[in-house]
């Protein structure tokens, strides 16, 4: 394990420095007491502060709204009715204090745009840009449930880098060489103290303790699909759901996009908006059936989706990293923590 | 709040034992402190877990629409304006509901204690003497309920149930000094690109989850215009003339029918305030045409009818 020391006091320099190369996205307050990742200007430092942003970082690759294609309806132009692809910029970006549980879910939502037969190359390129340096939660929430979920306060899966604030100083530990290159572009070179190691697997050790919201869903597996499709819980849970896409759209692991094209005067494009399970627009058919027409079936296909078909489908657990966003977000408190307790009984 | 949980569950208990009703549309306890979900209780087990807490921000008038049967509701001031608007546009039947006025002492957003005190918080109660007591991380805060409780309390002036079969409490006092629309005029005072601005810093935050619309009583419509797709009135995506047209269109939507419940607020997981805009047209609705939404089922809303007489001063 290679563990470099970054003085705090160097901090902001070896940001500035590593921007030669990388252009810097990093967690940032906005109004309404809500967070999100986004671009730093000059000068602006990633706000280590927060432990959860509102919003997950999915959006640096996958973002709400994008354009795929541009086109011209115009029959009198030659490039009528074609679609051409935008030029994007997917020069290299680092990730500056990305949590543990978000670069898990990275991982999750590759499983889905980078197979062997298909490669969603608007998610991918951008994907392939970034440098992830996490930074360790030695804080966690309440509603961090991470190490139930493969994932956990200082887990390095995802990362290029992990950073651990012992105070004065952050140590990083290298995981990647994508990593050691950022490191390198920002001058962050000091070897840490031999003792370093240990340092950080006690920390991670207190902030592992530190968690004390669980969930196990070691029988969701063994459980048949049909029993559990059909118990009578699911009315109960779904009672007070609203139907809305805060649970999908706060989630870091939540990938469902919906294509629309939009033309106007004879220009257009084609674009990659989130959608989510909750919408009743989500499985409208061309002929107006809606084989998802209630809410209690859109309940349950989410939570499906997330503690069992992920796992039938790809046997790596369960479609959540824990990081608890759904349930302080929820607008009527439907918490998956609970209902993964349901679903395992 | 405690006596009101008391008599809650008594009431609800009452009506699943006698059969007045199959099933009792109210609050519990959530998984979080200060977090007060929607329940429908159709046992006496279910009833005992009722409460009534300063958190149950959402109407539950929401909840009537899908539910066929008798049923019994617990509702706030607000959600009986809702459920007479319901009744006056045929949403429900009121021979089907037994409703349980619950006067209002107002609620409080659990997202304005968060963001008060700052830190993780282990635990909330409600004191008494009005106010909040806070614990977590090691520390404690005091808030007063009047100060931090929902800007649509601070401004209500219909705190009792107007429509209701029995009471979960006495009624309540109604200060007469409310200002009901003071934040509309700090808005209506500015100039025409300071209040573009006003609006646009508003909902840049927006992520179109349509949780405001969803927890709306009001907002009921089989598929809303966002959602249509022949023909597709709004673009779908995240850039502002899209999300301002669905905020403008839909308060204009509920103009002369929103009670200013404040559940779109509530459940809008980015803070947003748009009751910016629905408020102004309330007012305008007071003014304009002396209409209050929710008051009667008898008479049509403003904006739904056209008398000879109506002031003209609004078409511009």
């Amino acid at each position: 394990m290679r563990i470099l020391q970054i003085r705090k006091t160097d901090w902001a320099a070896g940001l500035e420095k590593s921007r030669k190369d990388h252009s810097l996205i990093g967690p940032v307050r906005e109004r309404n007491n809500t967070s999100k990742f986004r671009e730093l200007e000059v000068g602006e430092e990633p706000d280590f502060s927060i432990t959860t942003t509102t919003m997950s970082p999915k959006s640096v690759v996958f973002p709400q709204s994008e354009v795929m294609f541009t086109y011209t309806t115009d029959k009198a132009s030659p490039e009528c009715n074609i679609m051409k692809v935008p030029k994007n910029d997917y020069s290299p970006r680092a990730i500056i204090g990305i949590r543990p549980f978000d670069a898990a879910a990275m991982n999750i939502v590759k499983k889905n745009f980078d197979t062997p037969d298909y490669r969603d190359p608007y998610w991918c390129d951008a994907y392939e840009a970034c440098t992830f340096i996490g930074l360790a939660v030695t804080n966690p929430d309440s509603c961090d449930f991470s190490t139930s979920t493969n994932s956990g306060p200082f887990s390095t899966a995802g990362l290029d880098v992990l950073l651990v604030d012992t105070g004065d100083s952050f140590l990083a530990e290298v995981v990647t060489e994508k990593g050691a290159s950022w490191m390198r572009s920002a001058g962050f070179d000091t070897k840490a103290d031999h003792d370093a190691e240990e340092t950080i697997a006690t920390m991670r050790k207190e902030a592992e303790k530190k968690i004390t919201s669980t969930v196990e869903f070691d029988n969701i597996d063994k459980k048949e699909t049909l029993d559990l499709y059909n118990e009578n819980f699911w009315e109960s849970i779904s009672f007070p759901c609203l139907n809305c896409g805060t649970c999908t759209y706060v989630c870091p692991t939540c990938w469902c996009f919906d294509i629309q094209d939009e033309t106007a005067h004879k220009k257009g494009r084609r674009m990659k908006n989130w959608d989510s399970c909750m919408f009743p627009n989500f499985t409208i058919h061309t002929t107006g059936h809606n084989p998802r027409n209630t809410k209690l079936m859109r309940v349950r296909q989410r939570f499906m989706h997330k503690l069992k078909y992920h796992q039938s489908k790809y046997n790596q657990g369960i479609m959540c990293v824990g990081c608890g966003r759904c349930v302080t977000s929820c607008p009527v408190n439907i918490d998956i923590r609970e209902v993964c307790k349901q679903m395992n009984s | 709040m405690q006596s009101y949980s008391e008599k809650i569950k008594e009431i609800a208990i009452r009506l699943l034992k006698d059969e007045t009703v199959e099933v009792v549309f109210g609050f519990r306890e959530g998984t979080l402190p200060m977090a007060s979900p929607p329940f429908a209780a159709k046992t006496v087990e279910d009833a005992e877990q009722l409460t009534w807490t300063s958190h149950c921000c959402i109407n539950l008038a929401n909840y009537l629409m899908d539910h066929k049967g008798k049923v019994a509701i617990f509702a706030k001031g607000c959600d009986c304006r809702s459920i007479v608007n319901h009744i006056g546009e045929g949403k429900v039947k009121r021979e089907d509901l037994h409703i349980i006025g619950v006067p209002c002492k107002g609620m409080v957003e659990r997202h304005t204690i968060c963001t008060l005190f700052d830190d993780e918080i282990d635990e909330a109660v409600e004191e008494d003497d009005g106010t909040i007591l806070v614990r977590g991380n090691g520390r404690e805060e005091k808030y007063q309920k009047a100060d931090v409780m929902r800007q649509c309390c601070k401004v209500c002036v219909h705190r009792n149930p107007g429509i209701y079969d029995e009471l979960a409490a006495e009624l309540v006092t109604i200060p007469d000094d409310i200002k009901r629309y003071r934040e509309v005029e700090e808005v209506e005072e500015l100039g025409v690109d300071e209040r573009w601005n006003f609006f646009e810093n508003l909902v840049s935050t927006c992520i179109r989850c349509y949780a405001c619309r969803d927890a709306c009583p009001t907002c009921y419509c089989p598929t809303c215009f966002v959602d249509e797709a022949q023909p597709q009135w709004v673009g779908k995506g995240d850039e502002e003339p899209d999300i301002m047209t669905f905020h403008i269109l839909r308060a204009f939507h509920t103009a002369g029918r929103c009670t200013d419940c404040g559940a779109c607020v509530s459940s809008c997981p980015m803070g947003i305030n748009m009751r910016a805009f629905t408020k102004k047209l309330e007012k305008d609705c007071l003014d304009l045409w002396d209409w209050e939404s929710g008051l009667t089922s008898d008479v049509r809303p403003a904006l739904e009818t056209y008398q000879p007489g109506d002031p003209e001063d609004n078409f511009k």
